[in-house]
């Protein structure tokens, strides 16, 4: 047990120096940009003594590693300085976007991860029937296939074609949920399809994986049915795998909701990111980068945990 | 002829994958020949049907679209390739030398490439993009960069086992100079896993370039590309108009065709019959 406690402390630690390097990268990357902040923002013809006090404002005349510290301080207080192309604070700005990002990001995870889970262990059950290909081969493409290319067809479909849906998915707090339900159906589904095909793969290889050990043999020899050993048998020792994979999945699930969202026009962190990157808004890229990175790593560091947790292997003493 | 044969004896799924990635080759050569039009030109009204002066109609400004994607094809294509082949020579340099040398320079690429991967791609691209300047240089710089690092984790772990053969044991006690062993020993032996991995990152580089221009922070107009053609014109299919779900379906296509190969080259690779 108290290996196991050691393992996992020295995970979140590393997770947490991870973070920490990050956000030094972060800043690094945005400090060390050629020419000044401040000129780049105000353009060529700006007085020199605006420069000075637009340098004074967005606090460059100090030293780079004072200025590091005082924006990770205010940055765990929940301040997050001013946007630059409309002035007001980031902390306002990001907020309510984050909450709809999350949302988006759970709603498809709550259709893909048991849905994908269920399939990939049919498919593994009657691996190379006429079903398993056909997962195979859908599983195969909706990798191949840009998240955009999935989104507009669903819009052709299902919006254009059969007008049930929105294009747009524009969500605001008027709305009851049942209504942002209906808005986000497209774009969950989008998401959706792009995560399950991998969660679908790999569930199917780690149970594939767990079938050919010699309990499973065992079992098929006492004259065990083949759904029993799949369920009762290959599916737990194949949980670590599968967790993992969902884990990971979700992590990808924020990031990918940031192409899903531009499609969308979904109100969320991802879509004010690309516009900030477009306008050169570099505090909120900041701002949102690194909150982007900080679930991401956290979800990856939580299927570590999981995966060191359900493996029965590591749980037990030595 | 090996080769030949090999083709000859290639799964069907295969010969389709060839077949796609030719006709894509071909289009996009031969773009300037074939088409009536240039790349920028405005010949038609805005989102025209199909005809027989635009066989896929126009796009959002008129011009045609099938010439679009031909040249589309060309530039999209091209700067894929040499993102691609940039981040290999990187990558695999390093992860030779990492193997190769071990000690601190192993340790110190290997950490860096750790904390590179732990963050995401597409966000780390983002915020590189916003402080550089917007060119096509910047975007081959960024995704060559952040690509080199997978094409180091593959090139380090397969030189690893080389690196402790008696081959390379026998190089080093003659004295060999570490380039001669990296370029003499190593690459040879490591040349068949890179070369489907090569595939694997093109099609990973060409979705990414696609993903950036789709955002409007790639390849930008009126230069014609996939992921911009499709962003250009998003609003038609909301009047029933399905323009942009062409340069859609050629990125989705040419990816599937490369994938299918690098599927053939991993199974006469690893020799296995089943899967």
């Amino acid at each position: 047990m108290k290996e196991l406690t050691t393992l996992i402390l020295k995970r979140v630690g590393q997770g947490i120096i991870t973070l920490f390097i990050i956000s030094l990268l972060i800043f690094i990357g945005v400090d060390a940009l050629p020419g000044d902040l401040a000129e780049s923002i105000l353009g060529q013809q700006a007085l020199p003594e605006t420069v000075e006090a637009f340098r004074k404002e967005l606090k460059l005349d100090q030293p780079p590693h004072i200025r590091y510290f005082t924006w990770l301080q205010s940055f765990a207080r929940g301040d997050l300085g001013n946007s630059l192309s409309n002035g007001r604070p980031i902390a306002d700005l990001i907020g309510w976007r984050f909450a709809n990002t999350l949302f988006l990001a759970f709603a498809a995870a709550f259709i893909s991860v048991p849905l994908s889970i269920f399939l990939g262990i049919l498919a593994a059950l009657y691996r190379n029937s006429l079903f398993d290909r056909l997962i195979s081969m859908t599983t195969l493409s909706a990798i191949s296939f840009p998240e955009f290319f999935i989104a507009y067809i669903l819009i052709a479909l299902f919006a254009v074609q059969i007008p049930l849906f929105p294009t747009i998915s524009n969500i605001h707090d008027q709305m009851s949920l049942w209504e942002k339900l209906h808005a986000i159906i497209l774009p969950g589904l989008t998401l959706s399809l792009v995560v399950m095909a991998h969660m679908m793969r790999q569930t199917r290889a780690a149970v594939i994986n767990v079938l050919a050990s010699p309990y499973i043999e065992m079992a098929k020899l006492k004259g065990m049915g083949k759904k029993r050993i799949v369920f009762l048998h290959a599916f737990p020792n194949a949980l670590s795998p599968v967790i993992n994979v969902v884990a990971l999945n979700l992590a990808y699930l924020v990031v990918g909701v940031v192409i899903v969202e531009v499609v969308f026009v979904y109100p969320g962190l991802g879509q004010l990111l690309v516009d900030s990157v477009a306008k050169r808004d570099i505090p909120v890229v900041q701002a949102s980068g690194l909150i982007f990175a900080a679930v991401y790593i956290l979800l990856n560091l939580m299927a570590d945990v999981m995966s060191i947790l359900s493996n029965p292997r590591l749980r037990a003493p030595h | 002829m090996p080769i030949l044969n090999m083709f000859k004896k290639a799964p069907l799924t295969a010969r389709i994958g060839l077949f796609i990635i030719a006709v894509n080759i071909f289009l996009a050569m031969l773009a300037p020949v074939i088409s009536n039009y240039t790349e920028t030109e405005i010949s038609g009204d805005v989102w025209e049907e199909s005809s027989a002066d635009h066989l896929l109609g126009t796009d959002h400004l008129g011009r045609d679209l099938l010439t679009r994607l031909m040249y589309g094809a060309r530039n999209t294509i091209a700067i894929a390739v040499v993102i691609t082949a940039i981040s290999f020579v990187i990558g695999s340099l390093a992860g030779f030398m990492a193997a190769a040398l071990g000690g601190w320079v192993d340790l110190l690429l290997s950490r860096a490439v750790d904390i590179i991967m732990s963050f995401p791609t597409l966000i780390f691209a983002l915020m590189l993009l916003s402080v550089l300047p917007n060119s096509i240089p910047s975007l081959i710089f960024v995704i060559a960069a952040l690509d080199a690092t997978r094409v180091y984790r593959l090139s380090r772990a397969v030189a690893m086992d080389i690196a402790v053969k008696e081959f390379v044991e026998a190089a080093r006690l003659r004295g060999e100079k570490i380039w001669w062993i990296m370029g003499q020993e190593i690459l040879p032996n490591a040349l068949p896993p890179l070369v489907a991995e090569f595939g694997l990152r093109f099609c990973f580089v060409f979705l990414f370039i696609s993903a950036l221009s789709f955002l409007g922070l790639g390849i930008q107009p009126p230069t014609a590309d996939w992921g911009s053609m499709v962003r250009e014109n998003a609003g038609a299919i909301t009047f029933g108009i399905f323009t942009p779900l062409w340069p859609a379906a050629a990125i989705a296509l040419l990816t599937v065709a490369v994938n299918l190969i690098v599927d053939w080259f991993l199974n006469i690779a690893s020799g296995l019959k089943d899967q």
